[in-house]
């Protein structure tokens, strides 16, 4: 379905260049959910960005992205065009944003109906009509104004658009950061539910490894633009990073962490100054004396797991 | 040590009609103490710790401090500033981008007019964790990264030595690897220093990690408080267990439908019947919808503001 | 005050200058800036009032260019290029004093507007917006003519009329700054009304209220000459009221293009010189716009 070769994606800057995502390689077969988890500047919304060619300028891309089995990052502007929204589709972060303040949420529904579909005006208000049941909004939603609804149902309201075209793949950024833990759990079954009766593939992008080990069947850890471990949701982390971005945030009722947060020292690093070797080596609670000058590629650490430190697998 | 009596915050919403955002809230934080004030945006968490700050004034009811009712004429306001401090959510808002650390740190003690001032800042940067200090002094925010820059904020409370510590969501906009040490920090504070702190939070899994007491908020009023383990080990409030079962790692999930609602309108009766989960299962009581509940009192025990719970509770017994 | 905050004065000075370096149209600003002030100055060393005098006036009328009188003289035989060193003491007099008035006006009531809400705000703004809506050169006309044409007239004139805008830009820059989170912090750490508007609200609102001031000196400048030229004069030689004569003796007609395109490329030149110095000022007194400019 969806195929990452070696994915690379570059910001030139007037000064130097900065490497963003350095290397990923990933797939994704169909009606499958995968999570990509990381901090900030680990790379992993240019990864969002680059599967749709939605990336600045400023961007330089290498590697392979296959779609269905052509190449994205080859395709003319006219294909690109349909394959945004009709296979795939993007769910962005901070639903207030992504609406058009002005217009009725039925008419920016039906935008990508009418435009792809050339579907009439009644094809489309009635598809608009399906699209609201679906995430959970009545019918009459469709005559609201974007300020006349929570943040939930913005955020619904943004499924549905991504929805319209009846996708095969949805890459959901952050689909529920800044909502209410309440409304999250909503908006998180809402999507459950959808790629389970639709048969979508999903990539969805948190922060948040428990929100995405809740959705999805398979996880991908990035840290300073590269993959450090690829696995089941199910199962236990191998990477100290992911073991540290789990402990993050922990289990309630879980006696190791109570009064006992947990983290790491120091800071994500700076994609201009990544450090030598392994680029987790200065956070790291158990780098090793080679950590600092030798790199470690992704490595089977059990069946369908992949980890890349010096002491997975071994 | 601080405390709120029967605290009431009304604010003159659009039209007439007017929002009670607290609407009678008794909570006290003791010495040395870490209470975690756990709810959904707008049930009213973030109006009564600015009230708890001194920065809203209540409707009705008061705030003391040791004892102390908190009046609002500036010079006693003054003195309560030097005792309680806050630390917002947002450290890159928080600090004028214009201004270096030292500035950010030094501003407390220049409006007290506290003497040697360059021993305080570094002091107080040390204590929150930036060493050596001086080589922060001439950095600007932007230069820092997220947890450094939580640190400068927090720096700049402890400059001013206070004994409490209002935090508003102070890891919710930090990456989820450097939270645990700005926890650890909040943690090390109370055991070096006897901090007391309130953290407001939407994140249960926050409070577990660093929380003695927990105060749940529903629409203005605190429906159940007590010790950590017990709030989130054995809920009693229906809504507190509804929290805890949307969390990930939960089993049975219960999703209240609807938002939190409106405070310009509160329900008759028990404020959550609308929602309740065991109302809409048959279990409520006729009370539920038309009888009011009392406030709970200030108290470390546990407590539960809900006219079904009680009758579990005694069942149990 | 300690060593260290001296240090870091004088350092904060020198990395101003060295940024402000870094922008060659400011620079050039500055240097316009600084002959036009100096020449100002130092005038009076050289020449005195007397060049303005009508009937002191040595050449030929409406003569143009020559050895004699580089820039051609006037109707009455005066020299145009001293009496354009001698005018731009008033002109230039009254643009930066005006745009003091206008924007100390301003600013005060700006930030007063937007600091106390309630009815304090409330009063200030809709007198700021009666201001507003008052036809400001009508306003000052009628200001002018009622207290008489002096120097300082003109300037109460000017101020007092174009302060509004001022007044409403502050206070918006300053309802955005006070919903900052410092500010919230601020008032946590203690602070009064004075060190919230002065440490914070008057920082941030300084680099637009340069530029605004800069533009503020030059429509001054071409305020008065707009007075001058309706008949409100301040009795003494200004790039304006060049123009005005320019104009009544029919300079155009009689092709003394000297006459009247002089004067007018002062005026632009100056106001140019303003502009681009404060541009410059601009982005280098905002950290967030200089780092935007690095990464």
């Amino acid at each position: 379905m969806l195929e990452l070769d070696e994915l690379t994606v570059t910001y030139r800057l007037e000064s130097s260049d900065v490497p963003a995502v350095r290397g990923v390689s990933l797939e994704l077969a169909a009606g499958e959910a995968l999570g990509l988890a990381g901090e900030s500047g680990s790379g992993k919304s240019s990864v969002a960005l680059a599967l749709l060619r939605l990336l600045p300028r400023s961007a330089v891309v290498g590697g392979r992205v296959m779609l269905d089995g052509e190449d994205v990052l080859a395709m003319k502007w006219g294909r690109l065009r349909a394959v945004r929204w009709s296979s795939a589709s993007i769910v962005f972060q901070g639903a207030q944003h992504g609406l058009n303040p002005v217009q009725r949420i039925g008419d920016q529904i039906a935008e990508p109906l009418l435009v792809h579909r050339q579907a009439s005006g009644a094809d489309a208000s009635k598809r608009v009509r399906e699209l609201l049941a679906q995430v959970g909004l009545p019918a009459w939603r469709a005559r609201s104004y974007p300020h006349e609804l929570s943040g939930g149902q913005r955020q619904r309201v943004m499924i549905a658009m991504a929805l319209a075209c009846e996708p095969q793949l949805i890459i959901a950024d952050e689909p529920t950061t800044a909502l209410d833990l309440m409304v999250q759990a909503q908006v998180l079954t809402l999507i459950r539910q959808l790629i389970a009766d639709h048969g979508i593939s999903l990539l969805m992008i948190s922060h948040d490894l428990s929100v995405l080990a809740d959705v999805c069947d398979r996880l991908a850890v990035m840290y300073a633009g590269r993959l450090v471990e690829v696995g089941p949701s199910s199962g236990e982390f191998r990477h100290p990073y992911s073991q540290a971005l789990a402990a993050a945030f922990p289990t309630v009722g879980d006696p190791a962490s109570r009064l006992a947060p947990r983290g790491l020292a120091g800071d994500p690093p700076d994609p201009q100054q990544l450090p030598g070797g392994c680029a987790f080596h200065p956070r790291c609670p158990v780098a090793l004396e080679s950590c600092a000058t030798s790199d470690v590629q992704l490595r089977a650490s059990g069946t369908d797991r992949t980890a890349a430190c010096v002491l997975v697998g071994e | 040590m601080l405390e709120a009596t029967d605290l009431h915050v009304e604010f003159s919403g659009r039209g007439s009609r007017r929002a009670r955002a607290v609407d009678g809230v008794n909570l006290s934080v003791g010495a040395g103490e870490i209470v975690a004030l756990v709810g959904e945006s707008g049930c009213g968490k973030t109006t009564l710790a600015r009230t708890l700050l001194g920065l809203e004034r209540p409707t009705s009811g008061k705030i003391s401090y040791d004892g102390t009712p908190l009046s609002y004429s500036g010079r006693s306001l003054r003195t309560f500033r030097r005792q309680v401090q806050l630390v917002l959510q947002d450290p890159m808002g928080s600090l004028n981008p214009r201004h270096t650390v030292y500035e950010a740190v030094a501003e407390g003690p220049r409006i007290h007019g506290l003497p040697d001032e360059e021993a305080v800042v570094s002091s107080a940067l040390a204590r929150a964790g930036l060493r050596p200090p001086e080589r922060f002094f001439q950095r600007y925010p932007h230069e820092l990264s997220g947890g450094q820059r939580q640190r400068v904020v927090i720096a700049g409370a402890l400059a001013l030595d206070p004994k409490v510590l209002i935090a508003d969501e102070p890891v919710a906009s930090l990456d989820a690897s450097v939270r645990g040490e700005i926890l650890s920090l909040l943690l090390r504070l109370r055991d070096d220093l006897g901090l007391s702190a309130l953290v407001v939070t939407h994140d249960l899994g926050l409070a577990w990690n660093i929380a003695d007491r927990i105060a749940v908020m529903y629409l203005g009023r605190i429906v159940e408080s007590g010790p950590t383990e017990h709030v989130l080990k054995d809920p009693q409030h229906p809504y507190t267990q509804a929290l805890l079962s949307v969390l990930p790692e939960s089993p049975n999930r219960i999703v209240l439908t609807g938002e939190p609602p409106d405070p310009t309108r509160i329900p008759t009766g028990c404020r959550f019947h609308p929602r309740c989960q065991l109302v809409a299962a048959g279990k409520g009581t006729e009370a539920c919808t038309t009888q009011p509940l009392q406030v709970l009192p200030a108290t470390t025990d546990p407590q539960v503001s809900c006219h079904v719970a009680d009758l579990v509770g005694r069942d149990r017994k | 005050m300690s060593n260290v905050t001296w240090v870091r004065r004088r350092r904060a000075i020198g990395r101003f200058w060295a940024d402000f370096r870094t922008h060659p149209s400011g620079v050039v600003g500055l240097v316009i800036l600084a002959v036009a002030v100096v020449l100002a100055l130092v005038a009076p060393l050289f020449i005195d009032s007397s060049v303005t005098n009508v009937v002191s006036g040595t050449g030929a009328k409406m003569a143009p260019p020559s050895l004699d009188d580089p820039l051609g003289t006037d109707e009455s035989g005066r020299s145009v290029l001293l009496m354009i060193w001698w005018g731009s003491r008033t002109s230039l007099l009254i643009g930066f004093l005006a745009a003091l008035l206008s924007m100390v006006i301003g600013t005060v009531l700006g930030i007063a507007a937007g600091h106390f809400r309630g009815w304090i705000g409330a009063v200030i703004l809709r007198v700021t917006d009666w201001f507003l809506v008052l036809p400001s050169l009508v306003t000052a006309l009628v200001l002018a003519a009622i207290l008489g044409g002096s120097t300082a007239t003109i300037i109460v004139a000017i101020g007092v009329t174009s302060w509004p805008s001022t007044a409403r830009l502050i206070r918006a820059q300053t309802l955005a700054v006070e919903a900052r989170p410092y500010i919230e912090r601020s008032w946590a750490l203690g602070a009064g009304h004075w060190h919230i508007t002065t440490r914070h609200v008057l920082p941030n609102v300084a680099p637009l209220l340069l530029a605004s001031t800069t533009l503020e000196v030059a429509s001054a400048i071409v305020t008065e000459s707009t007075l001058a030229f309706l008949g409100v004069s301040a009795n003494k030689t200004s790039w304006g009221t060049m123009l005005r004569g320019s104009y009544d003796w029919g300079a155009a007609t009689a092709g003394a293009w000297w006459y009247i395109l002089l004067p007018g490329l002062c005026i632009v030149t100056v106001v140019m010189a303003f502009t681009l110095c404060g541009r410059a000022l601009e982005s280098v007194l905002n950290p967030r716009l200089r780092t935007r400019a690095h990464a």
